[in-house]
């Protein structure tokens, strides 16, 4: 029994992963640049993707990976069209800055 | 379910002509309509023996339920029930056959139709109803028909306000009889006829309650009746189409009061303040209407008068306790005013839509059925010896005899009045020159058939109608057969005449030179002198007052409708325009201030909303965890 | 911690240096390398957990495609050094102190969860054969539909992507008609 996994506690995954996200979370705030933000988004996708892949090992249940699958199904299908849009708004305003966003002002 | 035949019929009628009358040709409309109150009648006819033997019950599911109080939807068949229904479906066939041609060129044809057999349903319902709430029910039915059909030519402005103001003024009475049934209710525990006559006929209750009950219930009579002060609406509710002045405003409807009074006669017997109430009211009202009527000149107006001198008539035989009396006259008067009203609308349909006796004149060359069918008529409301009117209007002063000489003195000038405005009226309209202008003569033509028949068969009844309830001094054998035929139905009975047959004989002959007074005054002053009824301008006083109606209508307006009016005009300047206008205007203006407040939080920097977001997040998960 | 593996411990590190230079490089194209890095040591703590498959995936989709799409706009925009407004510090501050509570509550959370007892810990879940297994038969109505999603995904870009064409006709047939006028 010397795979790597039954040697580390499932909460050290749970720790990386939450402090991944965080990261993540802060970069998605702290950033101007639409790209940035993205990039973001991607890396908590990819905490929480590595969260689920470490429970469903330990559970020996493997829907949690299948989700993983689905995940990044929708991620790159969010990535296509985010940087679609992306493409689309640095055309009419030159900028990829979100602080031009302004337009949901009430 | 055989008497719920009696009352679908007409619904149905009202159902077919109101949702598809436009679509049908208007014969099948008035074919429609006239069957589906035809066929009633002829039910209620084939009724008469069942009911001799008892009141026919039916019920058909619980109206109301609450508490202890239970309101069947019920109707109840008996002797007094049948006499109205005969009446209502009888007189309502012919007048719907008459209308027919009468409302032939209307265009709102298969409305009036389904109008008025929705009339004749609520109204059936009225008095077939086993209880008071049942009466109600038809009671503001034959109301709301009544508004309908009286502003039926609603592009006129004037009519749509007649129509308002009998609405208004019925809905006056209605309080009272609401209010009289809350009481029955608080006192005898259920609005059921039956249930409620018997707790009365054991006089285990004070007298004042008796006594307001009766006194509620005779207001409601009051609105619907046209007794004063509420009679002002019914000369107004000539608006209307002259088929419908006769079923509802003169044959029908308005006699609903009597017939309430006549139901609750139990009641009234132990009220008797009630009793006296009703007699100076109908006394009064008889002579004011009378008056009145002597300087109208609007064919129908002098009608409508008169409708309100004769309801006067059968509320001063009430206050005599003469229950069958009233009901004998109800029945004579709504042959004889349907017929007249019928005959008005015919002579207004031969001049094209003439109603001023002053314009017309001479028209008994042009109009002969008209003209005898009219001239029968009016003997008739007359008291010309013999004809209904004589019989039912004599029991009624034989009756006020008894009660008191004053009051029979005065019921007597009040007969002699209708006598007096009625051949006035007849000399103006049927005799003399003709004295319109902007209608040639030749073009003035005699009704279709369908018009003079329904008049002919009025004419009869008006007629023989007396052979009701002959008096005992003609015959012994048939006399007061209506009063016979309702006496089972009264609790502590109806008043009946016991005079020395001198006495008797001596106020006949009092009535009947009454009568002939005011024939030959009318006749020499009409027909011999050739007199003309003055036009408004070169009135004496004493006239103009009687054309103005006693100014009763302004005295209303100055005393009720303008106070309200002004009272309305300074709540809306001071509560509605400084009050509520300034007070929402102060809201909204708070509510702005505050979303401009709030709208700043909606900054449009996303970092921001994302910041917030997150918090939240962090808020709401720190919640549930440590919550 | 001194009895964790190194493996494990190495690829951590490396992890977490990866995801904060992401956030902290100003230069946008230094932050897509940063985070194909760290999803390369993703990729390898899923070999740790014994899920091949993944692992691959996870290296083809995001490290290959998602990072070179990435790239491949950040290039097309030519935003290589496009200079960034920086941020005051007071949003510096809340941003952390936003991100900083959620941390804080997530761990709170777990610690407060106590111990979990994960019972059969299998290292044959990951593998391609059964995860197929269970992806075309418990799975399949969603695998289907994610093919779906593709399409709407990739017919909404071409879409956003491609210029206002009627704009331009119409602008076209406004300048022909003046000119007739």
């Amino acid at each position: 029994m010397n795979t790597v996994f039954q040697q580390v506690d499932i909460s050290h995954y749970i720790y990386l992963s939450t402090v991944l996200f965080c990261i993540g979370l802060f970069g998605v705030l702290f950033r101007r640049n639409a790209i940035v933000l993205l990039m973001c988004i991607e890396l908590m996708l990819n905490s929480v993707n590595l969260l689920l892949t470490a429970f469903s090992t330990y559970m020996g249940d493997s829907s949690g990976q299948l989700f993983v699958f689905f995940i990044m199904v929708v991620a790159a299908a969010e990535a296509a069209v985010g940087l679609a849009i992306l493409v689309m708004i640095y055309r009419n305003t030159r900028s990829t800055t979100v602080n031009f966003l302004s337009n949901l002002k009430g | 379910m055989g008497l719920y035949a009696l009352i679908l019929w007409p619904l149905l009628g009202f159902a077919i002509n109101g949702l598809l009358g436009s679509k049908l040709p208007k014969t099948v409309v008035g074919m429609i309509g006239t069957a589906a109150v035809l066929i009633p009648f002829v039910s209620a006819v084939s009724m008469w023996g069942a009911v001799q033997e008892g009141a026919l019950v039916s019920r058909a599911f619980t109206f109301l339920q609450v508490g202890d109080l239970h309101i069947e939807f019920k109707l109840l068949l008996d002797r007094l029930s049948l006499v109205m229904a005969l009446v209502i479906t009888g007189i309502g066939t012919l007048i719907h056959l008459y209308s027919m041609a009468y409302m032939a060129e209307d265009a709102g044809f298969y409305k009036f139709f389904a109008y008025l057999n929705l009339f004749v349903f609520n109204m059936l319902i009225l008095v077939l109803g086993a209880n008071f709430m049942m009466l109600f029910f038809g009671w503001e039915g034959v109301g709301l028909c009544s508004y309908l059909l009286i502003g039926f030519w609603y592009h006129n402005p004037e009519f749509g306000y007649a129509a308002r103001k009998a609405f208004v003024m019925n809905r006056i009475g209605d309080l009272g009889l609401l209010l009289g049934l809350f009481l029955v209710i608080q006192h005898f525990g259920s609005l059921d006829y039956q249930v409620v006559f018997s707790e009365v006929a054991k006089v285990s209750h004070p007298q004042w309650v008796y006594t307001s009950i009766a006194v509620l219930l005779f207001i409601g009579a009051m609105g619907k009746s046209a007794q004063i002060p509420l009679y002002t609406w019914l000369p107004d509710a000539m608006a209307g189409p002259t088929p419908v002045s006769a079923l509802i405003h003169a044959a029908t409807m308005v006699t609903a009061g009597v017939y309430l009074v006549v139901r609750s006669e139990a009641l009234y017997a132990l009220a008797p303040v009630a009793r006296d109430l009703i007699l100076y009211i109908g006394l009064a009202t008889s002579l004011m209407a009378a008056f009145i009527g002597l300087k109208q000149n609007d064919i129908k107006k002098v009608l409508a008068y008169s409708t309100v001198s004769q309801l006067g008539l059968m509320f001063i035989a009430l206050g005599c306790g003469a229950y069958s009396a009233a009901m004998f006259h109800l029945v004579t008067h709504a042959f004889f005013k349907a017929l007249l009203f019928l005959g008005s609308g015919s002579v207004i349909h031969g001049m094209h839509h003439e109603q001023d006796i002053r314009r017309m004149g001479g028209l008994r060359k042009a109009m002969p059925l008209t003209y005898w069918t009219f001239l029968i008529g009016t003997l008739a409301i007359s008291g010309f010896p013999f004809l209904s009117g004589f019989f039912s209007k004599d029991e009624i002063l034989l009756h006020t005899f008894q009660h008191s000489p004053v009051v029979y003195a005065l019921a007597v000038f009040s007969a002699g009045l209708t006598g007096i405005y009625m051949f006035r009226m007849f000399f103006l309209t049927f005799h003399g020159t003709y004295r319109n202008s902007h209608y040639p003569f030749e073009k003035v033509h005699e009704s279709p058939a369908l018009m003079t028949i329904p008049l002919a068969i009025l004419a009869v009844l008006s007629v023989l109608g007396g052979l009701l309830n002959l008096p005992h001094y003609l015959t012994h054998n048939m006399a007061e057969g209506l009063a016979h035929w309702l006496a089972p139905l009264f609790v502590f009975g109806d008043a009946s005449v016991h005079v020395e047959a001198s006495t008797e004989w001596a106020l006949l002959g009092v009535a009947v030179s009454v009568f002939a007074i005011a024939f030959f005054w009318m006749r020499h002053k009409y027909i011999s002198q050739g007199a003309v009824a003055e036009e408004d301008a070169d009135m004496p006083a004493s006239g103009s007052v009687l054309a103005h109606k006693f100014y009763v209508d302004e005295l209303y307006d100055s005393l009720f409708a303008r106070p309200l009016q002004r009272l309305g005009e300074w709540m809306y300047r001071v509560l509605d325009r400084k009050g509520f206008v300034q007070g929402t205007d102060a809201l909204g203006a708070i509510t702005l201030w505050k979303a401009r407040v709030a709208a700043r939080l909606q900054s449009g920097n996303i970092e921001l909303y994302l910041i917030i977001m997150v918090l939240a997040a962090a808020l709401m998960l720190g919640l549930e965890m440590f919550a | 911690m001194s009895s964790l593996p190194i493996p494990f411990l190495v690829l951590s590190f490396l992890t977490i240096l990866c995801a904060l230079y992401v956030v902290s490089s100003k230069n946008p194209v230094h932050s897509v390398l940063a985070l194909i890095v760290a999803f390369f040591s993703i990729s390898a703590h899923y070999v740790l957990l014994n899920a091949q498959f993944l692992a691959i995936v996870n290296l083809m989709v995001y490290a290959g495609a998602i990072m070179v799409l990435f790239l491949f706009v950040l290039m097309l925009l030519n935003l290589g050094k496009a200079a960034e407004p920086i941020k005051s510090n007071a949003w510096a501050i809340s941003a952390a102190i936003s991100a900083g509570s959620i941390l804080l509550i997530l761990t709170a959370a777990f610690q407060r969860s106590g111990e979990q007892v994960y019972r059969n810990p299998s290292d044959s879940v990951g593998l391609v054969k059964n995860l197929g297994k269970v992806l075309f038969g418990e799975y399949l109505i969603p695998f289907e539909l994610s093919g779906a999603l593709f399409i709407g995904a990739m017919v909404g870009a071409v879409l956003l992507g491609k210029r206002d064409s009627g704009d331009h006709e119409s602008a076209a047939l406004a300048e022909e008609k003046g000119e007739n006028a």
